[in-house]
């Protein structure tokens, strides 16, 4: 299984949408930090990360986003993460990193994308 | 060089004998004369040109254009032969490396070894498997001073060699903390300040920290994001999962670990694991932690050890004995 990443620009509104589909592990890891963590590094944008679509994340995928989320406070950015499976939802919850990431979900919806 | 010609003559020889009588024989020991030759790294194209000796030793009169056709072949072959010198200068190196990881492999599994207290009325048992030759998951035991046992397990994110660096500090910070009392809540907060200051961003790595009190069967415990362990309870007979919250250490400085208790009754157990257990997959499907709680079930009237041992085996055999992650479980039980 691969992973597809649809980027979608908005210069006036800052902020930069990000579509997951398909798997994140050890093999396509590196394809997404390539991607993700430059668009951390604009001062003042916002990512928001589509994560429905993500049938299967390890915990490599976990170590993107951290590095993303690092990225974001030494750059004054911001990374919100939109509707995880719950598989993929638990992994955030028991590494504790629901507490210090912006993630929505159906359940805790603050507005759609 | 001086071998091959040597070997010209009795491949003329050969060679005369296969186009006279076209037998079986001649064309095993052509086979045999192959099979030295890689074994002498000859390569393709050194053969080819004894070929053509021989045919010329055994019709001078070849017409020219045969002749030029040969040479034609030898030069093909040349770079043939070139690829084929690159190959084994490569396999060498393979091979060189291969030997050097498993000397490191040998050398982490001296300096993450730890010994199984004996604690009276305590079972202890643990089994820690890597799926490459390194090993990423930890774990390790320590008596303090009042008796308590320290039991700590860890998980540092990937596999393989850049894992096992980074257990290998995990394991010397845990060294150099003083061994009066081994609080788990200031143990994380500690070695997170380490991972943090020596990581790479995108590494991460989780541990739990329990701390079982023999004189009051107290089991005091904190999680830095690990895959929750069961616990076992003997008059119910039901698992409940070990519910725990904590960051994984490695992404913020200041954070503080909660510190839970557990009061421990005769029979009941304590299974700390990794998640190479729980995000086992077998095709397509995944392992359910109700189905871990099945298997513990099953083989709930062995010793710690054997219990661990027959769980591994079957997530083994569940894999077609091929891990895709590091496999590590640990089992406490206070004896009835």
């Amino acid at each position: 299984m691969d992973l597809t990443i649809e980027v979608a620009h908005d210069e006036h509104e800052q902020v930069r949408k990000v579509v997951l589909i398909g798997e994140i592990d050890a093999y396509t890891a590196p394809k997404l930090k390539e991607t993700i963590v430059p668009l951390t590094e604009e001062n003042g944008v916002e990512v928001v990360i589509d994560m429905h679509a993500i049938s299967y994340m390890d915990s490599t995928g976990l170590g993107v986003f951290i590095s993303a989320l690092k990225s974001t406070k030494e750059h004054g950015s911001s990374l919100t993460f939109m509707n995880p499976q719950e598989r993929v939802y638990r992994l955030f919850k028991i590494t504790g990193l629901t507490e210090i990431m912006n993630i929505q979900t159906d359940y805790t919806v603050r507005g759609g994308m | 060089m001086s071998t091959l010609k040597l070997d010209v003559n009795s491949y003329r020889d050969l060679l005369k004998q296969y186009i006279e009588y076209q037998d079986e024989q001649a064309l095993y020991r052509a086979e045999q004369f192959s099979k030295q030759a890689i074994q002498h790294n000859i390569s393709p194209d050194e053969i080819v040109d004894v070929y053509i000796q021989s045919l010329l030793d055994l019709y001078p009169d070849l017409s020219p254009s045969v002749k030029h056709s040969l040479n034609f072949l030898l030069e093909t072959m040349i770079s043939f032969g070139m690829a084929y010198q690159e190959f084994q200068a490569l396999r060498e190196k393979q091979l060189e490396l291969q030997s050097e990881i498993s000397v490191a492999a040998n050398m982490q599994q001296t300096l993450l070894s730890t010994t199984k207290p004996n604690i009276p009325n305590m079972d202890l048992g643990a089994i820690s498997a890597p799926a490459k030759q390194m090993n990423g998951d930890y774990y390790h035991f320590v008596e303090d001073e009042q008796g308590s046992l320290g039991i700590a397990i860890a998980d540092v994110i990937g596999k393989g060699v850049p894992a096992a660096l980074c257990m290998s500090m995990i394991k010397y910070s845990m060294e150099s903390f003083p061994h009066s009392r081994m609080e788990p809540g200031v143990i994380l907060e500690g070695m997170n300040r380490v991972v943090e200051r020596n990581v790479d961003p995108s590494m991460f790595v989780t541990m739990f920290y329990g701390l079982y009190d023999g004189r009051n069967h107290e089991f005091h415990y904190s999680s830095a994001g690990h895959e929750p362990g069961f616990y076992y309870c003997a008059a119910e007979d039901a698992f409940y999962d070990i519910e725990a919250e904590g960051l994984v250490l490695g992404v913020d400085r200041k954070v503080t670990y909660h510190q839970y208790v557990q009061q421990v009754a005769p029979g009941d157990m304590v299974i700390l694991l990794t998640d190479g257990v729980t995000e086992c997959r077998v095709n397509d499907r995944f392992i359910e932690r109700e189905e871990i709680c099945e298997v513990l079930s099953q083989y709930k009237h062995l010793s710690a050890q054997e219990m661990t041992e027959q769980v591994y085996r079957y997530f083994e055999r569940l894999q077609d004995f091929h891990l895709r992650d590091d496999f590590t479980m640990i089992i406490l039980r206070r004896d009835v």
